[in-house]
């Protein structure tokens, strides 16, 4: 039996078959709106059910928050994106045309999809020019780092970053000495100089300021609609000033979803968040 | 060459001084008799030429250590295995003037009863052939030995005691005598190389000058990788690996390209080395060698690479000093200094500043 399954895996009528299948190649198709669709996906962890038929679809452009108590499969599902982990069932399609539980991180990374984690991780003794650069020319080969040098027309591409992430006063100041908040946008930018398609920014401000929270949103705000991007985030009071759509997360599986306001006044939501 | 060496104060101080004993110690050496105060003697050109050599095996090191967070415990494999292949070629070049006057095999192998010149030994009597293996032993062996490594993700201590069982492995490899190396004896009593015979101090002073010439060519292919991206990704790849990986950069091609360059520094420097000390046995691929090296780049300072050519000179000048002065003392002076240098100069001897000038 187990060889006829894996004769049926391999011969889906909805695949090429691996061999022929190049997804570098491959351009996401958006035509139909939707840029990421979730379907009945499931993972368990030691029978752990971190996330249980989830279904989610993402609209190209929009800019979506996912909210949810700890524990209800926030980051798990950011893993499942990028390829950190495989899922048990269910499927995730990037664009109508990819599928992204075949592809490995690197390849995932390479179509566009962009993932800035909690724990900012910039090259502490680069500047932040140089960060954004390393950044830019990510996938490069041995002999071409070594020969190449940046044109004006990627210096003005990484001035334009440096403006969008409000750094451009600290472009010569090594990323080790800014502050929290400053790394954050730091990332945020070297996730942009990838010209990344859908981003996925999980907890962009904890640990910030009240006014390092503002710029964030304003950052967050006018990244969306040029790119399509997905914040997780404990924090209400943020998640309230941005988010044209919020899904709320609870045990694996979504509990509900609209806009803030219709989210906050859901019975079964609020009965989760206890008094949020 | 002037925009390699952009903003590197250490590395013009270095060009000048080395460029000034190149001008200054051939004159002080030929040019001057032996009673004149300015004279040079043939056993300081020797010297000279040591540290120069030592300098480029520390630099190579600095490399791969400082920009590229590979401790390698095993630097001295590279530099011993180029001073090997130089060493075949000038025992090769002894022809029938050694002790037997076997005018094909060297004299160990004479005395060992072999009758013919091993294949791996073919060759060896041409000098470009020679230069080629110094070249590429070291830079196929850190290829293979790298290739291996980097792609299993080695990293940090494993990295460093693999390189450590690597040079151990060879040292007792040329050990024993059935590999046709010399044995515990290596390979010595060279006559001449080139045509000239190494004894002469004309052929003395070429050496230091060649020696001369490769740390300054050295040095600047180094900068030449620091300064470029790739050595920014290097920094990348010593600070956080994954993120680097992450960007889409191949760390292990990085890390092979930049290791295996720095094999064959090493190598070059081993060969320059061999025909100055005039031997060349596998007391050079013991561990301790290696840990020494890195002693030398820590002291001067990493990641500068002037540091390392700075921490090469001074610890050798003081080993000179020390071993004449009193032999069994060495050993606890170098451990002193090395604790001294981590309290007090963490960044080592090229991170010093008057402090009148650090505050800035």
């Amino acid at each position: 039996m187990k060889y006829l399954d894996s004769l049926r895996e391999f011969m889906r009528p909805d695949r090429v078959f691996d061999v022929v299948y190049r997804p570098e190649s491959a351009h996401v198709d958006i035509a139909q709106r939707d840029i990421l669709y979730i379907e009945d996906l499931t993972v368990s962890f030691d029978g752990f059910r971190a996330i249980n038929n989830l279904n989610l679809y993402i609209e190209a452009g929009e800019l979506r928050c996912l909210i949810g108590p700890n524990g209800a499969g926030k980051t798990t599902l950011l893993d499942i994106l990028t390829g950190k982990t495989k899922p048990d069932s269910g499927s995730a399609w990037f664009g109508r045309n990819i599928d992204l539980l075949r592809l490995k991180e690197p390849e995932i990374a390479n179509l566009g999809i962009g993932r800035k984690f909690q724990k900012p991780t910039v090259f502490e003794n680069h500047t932040v020019l140089v960060n954004l650069e390393l950044a830019m020319f990510g996938g490069e080969s041995v002999w071409s780092t070594w020969r190449g040098r940046i044109s004006g027309e990627q210096n003005d591409r990484i001035g334009g970053v440096l403006e969008q992430i409000g750094l451009a006063e600290q472009r010569d100041v090594l990323a080790g000495s800014l502050s929290h908040g400053q790394k954050q946008w730091l990332e945020i930018g070297m996730l942009l100089m990838q010209s990344p398609i859908l981003l996925l920014v999980d907890e962009p401000v904890a640990g910030m300021t009240h006014q390092e929270m503002d710029r964030t949103a304003e950052l967050l705000r006018s990244l969306a609609g040029e790119h399509t991007v997905v914040v997780v985030e404990h924090d209400m009071e943020f998640v309230r000033s941005i988010a044209d759509r919020v899904t709320v997360l609870h045990q694996g599986s979504v509990l509900a979803e609209g806009s803030m306001e219709a989210v906050q006044n859901n019975p079964e939501v609020v009965e989760v968040y206890l008094g949020e | 060459m002037t925009s390699l060496l952009r903003g590197d104060r250490g590395g013009w101080i270095l060009f000048a001084l080395v460029i000034l004993l190149m001008v200054y110690i051939p004159i002080g050496n030929l040019a001057l008799s032996a009673d004149h105060p300015l004279y040079v003697s043939t056993y300081t050109v020797t010297l000279l030429g040591k540290y120069l050599c030592f300098a480029l095996l520390a630099l190579s090191l600095d490399l791969v250590w400082g920009y590229l967070g590979i401790l390698s415990l095993g630097h001295g494999a590279f530099f011993a295995l180029g001073g090997y292949a130089m060493g075949m070629y000038l025992m090769r070049q002894i022809g029938d003037r050694g002790v037997y006057g076997n005018p094909e095999l060297p004299d160990f192998m004479v005395f060992l009863n072999w009758d013919a010149l091993p294949w791996y030994w073919y060759g060896f009597d041409q000098f470009w052939f020679a230069m080629l293996m110094v070249v590429l032993v070291p830079g196929v062996l850190a290829f293979v030995f790298g290739a291996l490594a980097f792609r299993s993700r080695v990293t940090g201590v494993y990295l460093s005691i693999m390189t450590q069982a690597l040079t151990y492995a060879l040292m007792l490899a040329f050990f024993r005598n059935e590999m046709g190396f010399g044995g515990n004896n290596g390979l010595t009593d060279f006559k001449d190389i080139l045509g000239f015979d190494i004894q002469a101090d004309s052929t003395r002073i070429g050496l230091f000058l060649a020696s001369g010439f490769a740390l300054l060519a050295g040095y600047l292919a180094c900068r030449s990788i620091v300064t470029s991206r790739l050595g920014r990704v290097a920094v990348a790849v010593r600070d956080g690996e994954d993120r680097v990986r992450f960007l889409g950069y191949s760390v292990t091609k990085v890390k092979l390209a930049i290791f295996t360059f720095s094999a064959v520094l090493a190598g070059i420097a081993g060969a320059l080395y061999v025909p100055q000390v005039g031997i060349i046995n596998p007391g050079e691929f013991t561990p301790v060698k290696s840990i020494e090296l890195v002693v030398w780049v820590a002291l001067g300072g990493r990641a500068t690479l002037y540091g390392a050519v700075l921490g090469a000179v001074t610890v050798n000048y003081l080993k000179t000093e020390f071993t004449g002065l009193m032999p069994e003392a060495w050993l606890f002076a170098l451990g002193a200094l090395f604790v001294l240098v981590t309290l007090f100069f963490p960044r080592g001897l090229a991170g010093f500043r008057l402090p009148w000038k650090s505050a800035k």
